[in-house]
């Protein structure tokens, strides 16, 4: 599966408990749809370090590198190509 | 005095120092008092007077912070509305306070369109984000928000007083055990005495910068702007915690010296690397909402070494209640401490006589900071303010249980109702099981709080179905999505055959607690 689809996926499973997820953009962002909170952060770090492998630092847990799937894909995309 | 003053003693005093810093935007206290006045200006033109409601339903925002400050200045009460409300909700709390006006943005306006058509009583919205081709819901007058505090030919000169300070200044609707969310009545004086007192423990001065992720919906959010305008120092408002390293960014490049923060915040906190967390400006971290483990406040201290850790207790309906003072941490670290300046607590029976140390009761508190009652709810008031000490006085019964010791510390017992403590705020698990029972499948459905390191108590629905029906968690958990504020979606849902009753075939929360209630 493509890296977005994939992420998308997650997405659909865990912050919109399965609801279509066709009204979400790739560019759109999480917090403007209210669809994330802290806690939902915290899972989707577990996800990109277990399905990835990427070891998440603190820093990078800014909304540039997580806040919509065109940034999680950026995101994840530059961490896999440093590894 | 009156709560706006805190605003416009500043902007006398210090007009150019910077009060907000919101994302890329800082303004200073002139500014910020004078796009207040325009806004005001533009209330009372539209037709708000004196004691009228006023809700603003935005996120933490430049905007959300004046339009709080315009609707005192135009003599009206103001109300913060959960900006996750959904739109049934929302025009709950508007028709039952019934608002003169609403203050949002076109995102949250077109997505409760057709509903805000139905409130009678509101006479316009004011519209944040540009109104462009936007088109209201139907009736209802649209005013260009940003167009107003950016001028628009509006004088700019503070308006002459129109309350005193026994006037209602804000309604703040908390989660009831009725299910219905019941609007908090406080004062221009409650609000003040609370602020001076708080203010007055954590010592604040001038120089202070305090950093706010939560949400001004929140009384606690709300009282962060309130107190710093008071004191003439700068705030930091942030849209949420969500991202957390957006919270230590900005405690380290702004200076911050306070950081409210609640117990959710501090287990996401502790999951950082001290390296990255170097905030030497940070004079203090206050607590509240729930107590913080022993161990957290402990690994607190060792991320923060230059701050005090301040635990504290309070309710909407007084606001706080208690403080530690620091040096008071080590000796009871699970005491939320003693009542604040200019306040009295003490613990009664259930026929409130004061117990002696140690005893358990429920906390009474007696001060100036006690709301007026819950808006137009003459019974529940009644069960929470009663007759005090002098003549036609009212003290707050908080529901909650309490021992002291020896000292006259405080420690939390429990509650004497089934309130579920989530991410440091209230939920009634009756709304959240009025909505469960709405959906067709359910034949009955009960909430539980169960413990959660992150959470502090995480919400649990326990459903048994109605027979040859299916439904799936995660079925059940979007159609709360749609439904309720995003703290009070559950967290997990379990499905039983039937809910255990009590004899008198009431549900047994004991039984359903004991059965599915352990952390998963």
């Amino acid at each position: 599966m493509p890296l977005n689809e994939e992420l998308r996926q997650f997405v659909t499973d865990n912050f919109l408990y399965g609801k279509s997820s066709a009204g979400l953009a790739d560019h759109d962002s999480f917090l403007d749809k209210g669809i994330i909170d802290s806690t939902g952060v915290l899972e989707l770090v577990a996800f990109l370090e277990q399905r990835y492998g990427i070891l998440m630092q603190d820093h990078d847990l800014l909304p540039e590198n997580l806040d919509s799937i065109d940034n999680l894909a950026r995101f994840v995309g530059s961490k896999l190509s440093r590894n | 005095m009156q709560v706006e003053s805190f605003l416009e003693q500043s902007a006398r005093s210090v007009p150019g120092k910077t009060a907000l810093v919101c994302g890329e935007r800082r303004l200073t206290y002139g500014e910020l008092d004078q796009s207040a006045n325009r806004l005001a200006q533009s209330l009372i033109a539209a037709g708000v007077h004196r004691g009228d409601r006023v809700a603003v339903y935005l996120e933490n925002s430049v905007e959300a912070v004046v339009s709080i400050f315009a609707i005192l200045k135009a003599g009206a009460v103001f109300l913060v509305i959960n900006p996750t409300t959904k739109p049934d909700k929302l025009c709950y709390i508007l028709h039952n306070c019934r608002a003169k006006g609403l203050i949002t943005d076109t995102r949250r306006e077109t997505a409760s369109g057709d509903a805000l058509a139905g409130v009678a009583s509101l006479l316009a919205i004011w519209l944040a984000g540009g109104i462009g081709k936007h088109v209201a819901a139907a009736g209802k007058r649209l005013v260009d928000l940003d167009a107003v505090l950016n001028d628009a030919g509006l004088p700019a000169q503070a308006l002459p007083k129109r309350c005193i300070d026994i006037d209602l200044a804000a309604l703040i609707y908390t989660s009831g055990s009725t299910g219905r969310p019941k609007g908090v009545m406080l004062t221009h004086l409650n609000i003040v005495a609370a602020a001076t007192s708080i203010t007055t423990y954590l010592e604040n001065r001038t120089e202070d910068i305090i950093l706010s992720v939560l949400p001004l919906s929140f009384d606690y959010g709300l009282y962060q702007v309130l107190m710093a305008f008071k004191f003439g120092g700068t705030v930091v408002l942030e849209r949420s915690f969500t991202y957390p390293y957006k919270a230590i960014d900005l405690l380290i490049r702004e200076k911050v010296t306070g950081f409210p923060i609640v117990p959710t915040m501090a287990a996401v906190l502790l999951q950082m690397d001290s390296a990255s967390v170097q905030c030497p400006s940070l004079r203090y971290i206050t607590n509240t909402a729930a107590a913080l483990p022993t161990e957290h406040i402990r690994r607190l201290r060792d991320l923060f070494p230059s701050a005090e850790l301040y635990s504290m207790y309070g309710l909407t309906e007084c606001k706080r209640v208690s403080y530690l003072p620091p040096e008071q941490l080590d000796i009871r670290p699970t005491s939320i401490g003693r009542g604040m300046p200019n306040e009295e607590v003490y613990i009664v029976d259930d026929e409130g006589n004061r117990l002696p140390p140690q005893a358990v009761g429920e906390l009474v508190v007696r001060g100036a900071n006690v709301m007026k009652g819950y808006w137009e709810l003459p019974e529940e008031t009644e069960k929470m303010l009663k007759p005090g000490p002098l003549p036609g006085e009212k003290v707050l019964h908080t529901g909650d249980l309490f021992r002291s010791d020896e000292e006259g510390y405080l420690y939390f017992v429990g509650r004497k109702d089934d309130i579920i403590k989530t991410r440091g705020e209230k939920v009634s698990p009756r709304e959240v099981e009025d909505v469960l029972h709405a959906i067709p499948e359910v034949a009955e459905a009960a909430v539980i709080g169960v413990p959660d390191a992150v959470l502090g108590q995480a919400i649990r629905a326990v459903i048994s179905l109605r027979e040859g029906t299916q439904l799936r968690e995660n079925d059940v958990l979007r159609y709360c999505a749609a439904r309720l504020e995003d703290f009070m979606v559950p967290k997990s849902v379990v499905f039983v055959s039937s809910l255990p009753k009590t004899g008198s075939g009431k549900v047994s929360k004991r039984e359903i607690a004991a059965s599915v209630g352990e952390t998963v």
